[in-house]
């Protein structure tokens, strides 16, 4: 399976990486992790990579322009994967669940499959 | 990011404790937490001027091992038995050990108010401090209680309390189907704030 995970600097983002790189490692699916953070931080290109090493993954890294939910269901569909992964939402200082403008339409919009990580 | 408030800062909010009789007949208590322990039916029943400073002041707060526990282990018991489909955004969590978890990080905010009907807890409002000198507000009746006028009265004493505590800012997340919920929180003078999530936000001026 062809698996695009998004990521953007997010807590939950992070965790959605941390979970899926350990997961693909066990599974063997093919991983593409696109990186949409709008200022181009290195930092968290640093970050991922060193996610995909320490799963020892021959994954795909590279960065998507503007927003990135709609960034994200375009690569996703045009490009032919089989799911796309976000992460699950933050929480509020009392415990609630909050999902981003980015995974509202990721979740609305995909014509993929979507897997969100708690 | 800052949050947007009413320009309007809300009515002066009656403290708790009191009491009153609920739509179906059965005497209701507010209370804080943490400043009185059902014992019977005899109630706590405190000055409603005079001792507000002092309470304010952490005299009405211990931490939930206080009391020995008899007041947080109540309100476990009413999130453990809390129907699931009352659940909202992920809270309560529906398992005991996510309930205690959840509780602490809750209780440790400092500001809550319970609903007692004899020695059952049957509500819980509180107000989380969100580290920006303003407070997050989600409030839980359980199902046997709703539509009885107790979420009302709740809040009323929610945000009293917060009044009593300095509170300023306060607001809320509530999910776009949720009508009843928000009517509650539009009648105590919330506006809202913020449409760009999945969920609604809501905010109010306390002072």
């Amino acid at each position: 399976m062809e698996v695009l995970l998004g990521v953007d600097g997010t807590d939950g983002s992070l965790r959605a990486l941390d979970r899926v790189t350990e997961r693909v490692a066990a599974t063997g699916d093919e991983l593409t992790v696109a990186i949409a953070d709008g200022g181009g931080e290195t930092d968290l290109e640093a970050r991922v990579r060193e996610a995909v090493d320490r799963a020892d993954l021959d994954a795909t890294v590279r960065r998507l322009d503007g927003d990135l939910g709609s960034a994200l269901v375009n690569v996703a569909e045009s490009e032919g994967f089989d799911r796309l992964v976000v992460g699950g939402g933050e929480r509020s200082p009392m415990g609630k669940i909050e999902l981003s403008q980015e995974t509202q339409f990721v979740l609305l919009n995909a014509e993929t499959s979507v897997t969100l990580v708690r | 990011m800052s949050r947007v408030y009413p320009d309007e800062v809300a009515r002066e909010f009656e403290r708790p404790p009191f009491t009153f009789t609920d739509d179906n007949g059965r005497e209701i208590a507010i209370r804080t937490y943490g400043g009185s322990v059902p014992d019977g039916n005899e109630r706590h029943e405190q000055g409603s001027n005079g001792d507000e400073a002092s309470e304010s002041d952490g005299e009405g707060r211990q931490p939930a091992e206080d009391n020995g526990g008899i007041e947080f282990e109540t309100l476990v018991e009413m999130y453990v038995a809390f129907d699931p489909a009352d659940r909202a955004q992920g809270i309560p969590p529906a398992r005991e050990s996510g309930i205690r978890e959840w509780l602490e990080t809750v209780l440790d905010g400092g500001c809550d108010v319970l609903a007692w009907h004899e020695n059952d807890c049957v509500g819980h409002a509180t107000l989380v401090p969100d580290g920006e000198n303003a407070y997050e507000l989600a409030i839980f009746v359980t199902s046997e209680y709703q539509r009885a006028g107790i979420g009302s009265q709740l809040m009323e004493g929610l945000l009293g309390h917060g009044q009593t505590r300095g509170a300023a800012g306060v607001w809320l997340t509530v999910e776009r189907w949720n009508d009843v919920a928000m009517a509650l929180y539009r009648k105590f003078g919330f506006e809202t704030s913020n449409t760009d999530s999945f969920e609604l936000e809501m905010s109010l001026r306390l002072q």
